[in-house]
């Protein structure tokens, strides 16, 4: 049997062949119920990382995957464009911006629920494999609560890098979320 | 939900990534994470992924050689290979992207000040999907070697950067192709940060005189695999 490539970095020119001009528009910019979630990639320095790749993987607003291996079937979103994927380029301050819609909760393989959330790899020079976060939604503390995943994570300190904030200044619907690469409030980051 | 739903599974490979934590790559020790990963049960998010479909890819987007008017200058080659699982199974109509150097081994990206000529023919980045049998095939240019500042006269051997989705989110991979024979991969901490000697060379193509255009380019051959799926192992799926 074929064994697996390794991984190895996107190193610094990944602008050459990776953003998309609609990468981050996991839904048409202006669609009725849109979110957006801004954020800034950190280095151990706490400078920003300005050649950074966030990229977000999501169920719709039925919880839903347009993919054949949900067992529950393939179906499409009805909101109209919706891509699930998201891909957005950090800009010179470190930033990067994605437009999506809230994801419903979903059924977990352990049991219970999941609560709503967005899967995301990280991708920069200097790292030599992605990294695989989730952010959270700060309005859904119940379902927080429950969420399997979450609740792996024994300490409370790590368990909130995972919840966006509402944006500063921002209005319903804008969420921040920073993602720290390392040391002083380290964004946890998953083996899958 | 009803009983009886399966989730797929995939295997975690170990040992096969380098390690985040590569002091040799000094780049890794601002950005790589300090605390260990935490392990992540693979659900409904993790086992599906973006499916792209034709409509995002030309097939003008895997000849790199033909974007301006006039030619790129360096080697033309073929570069072709399949996407496999690791047990053994074509991914079909997967997005493949590249991105490259151009032959003096500059980038046309501003951040790279390596004193070589940029090449106002050449931009570097190219994307196709698999066909049927999970194969790839690109027209480019063999990129040139450059000096970088990790070490004391540092070089990277010649390298082609790979983006690839196949059908889950679990299966995703970034990684670089290297040529064979290169004489850089000694003194390389990228290449070296793979720990097997083994599965470094699953990163370096083979020429291919099979895939050689007589009269008009070198053929390079290399087939990249994803993480696969378990046959027998399924984590059930409990309602909901």
């Amino acid at each position: 049997m074929p064994e697996v490539t390794p991984s190895q970095t996107v190193g610094p020119f990944l602008a050459l062949g990776l953003p998309w001009p609609y990468g981050p528009f996991v839904v048409p910019e202006g669609t009725p119920g849109a979110i957006t979630i801004t954020g800034r990639v950190y280095d151990a320095a706490g400078d920003p990382v300005p050649d950074a790749l966030v990229e977000t993987w999501q169920a719709d607003e039925r919880s839903r995957f347009d993919h054949p291996d949900d067992p529950r079937g393939a179906a499409r979103s009805a909101v109209p464009g919706f891509r699930g994927f998201g891909r957005c380029p950090t800009d010179a301050a470190g930033q990067y911006r994605i437009v999506t819609i809230r994801p419903a909760p979903l059924p977990s393989p352990c049991g219970g629920s999941q609560a709503p959330h967005l899967d995301v790899s990280v991708f920069a020079r200097g790292l030599l494999d992605r990294l695989v976060t989730r952010i959270y939604f700060p309005d859904e503390t119940e379902a927080n609560a429950a969420d399997p995943v979450l609740a792996a994570i024994a300490e409370p300190a790590m368990r909130e890098t995972l919840i966006a904030s509402p944006a500063a200044d921002g209005g319903p619907g804008e969420f921040r979320f920073d993602i720290r690469l390392r040391g002083e409030g380290e964004t946890v980051f998953f083996d899958v | 939900m009803s009983a009886g739903l399966v989730l797929p599974r995939y295997q975690r490979p170990d040992g096969v990534h380098p390690p985040l934590n590569s002091p040799e790559y000094r780049s890794s020790q601002l950005r790589a994470p300090l605390r260990p990963l935490v392990p992540m049960p693979q659900g409904l998010t993790e086992v599906t992924g973006p499916l792209f479909g034709a409509e995002r890819v030309t097939a003008a987007d895997a000849d790199l050689t033909t974007r301006h008017a006039g030619e790129p200058i360096g080697e033309r080659i073929v570069l072709t290979g399949r996407v496999l699982d690791s047990d053994g199974r074509p991914v079909s109509g997967t997005l493949v992207e590249i991105w490259q150097a151009n032959a003096a081994g500059r980038y046309n990206h501003p951040v790279d000040n390596h004193p070589a000529p940029i090449d106002r023919n050449f931009d570097g980045g190219g994307r196709c999907l698999t066909d049927s049998q999970g194969r790839y095939t690109f027209v480019t240019i063999k990129p040139g070697p450059y000096p970088w500042r990790n070490h004391p006269n540092a070089w990277r051997p010649a390298h082609i950067h790979f983006s690839l989705f196949g059908r889950a989110f679990t299966q995703r991979l970034v990684t670089q192709m290297y040529f064979p024979g290169d004489p850089l991969f000694a003194q390389d901490p990228i290449f070296n940060s793979v720990p097997d000697p083994k599965a470094r060379q699953r990163m370096i193509a083979r020429f291919s005189l099979d895939q050689t255009v007589p009269d008009w380019a070198l053929g390079f051959e290399w087939d990249i695999v994803l993480r696969g799926r378990d046959a027998t192992a399924f984590e059930p799926l409990a309602g909901a």
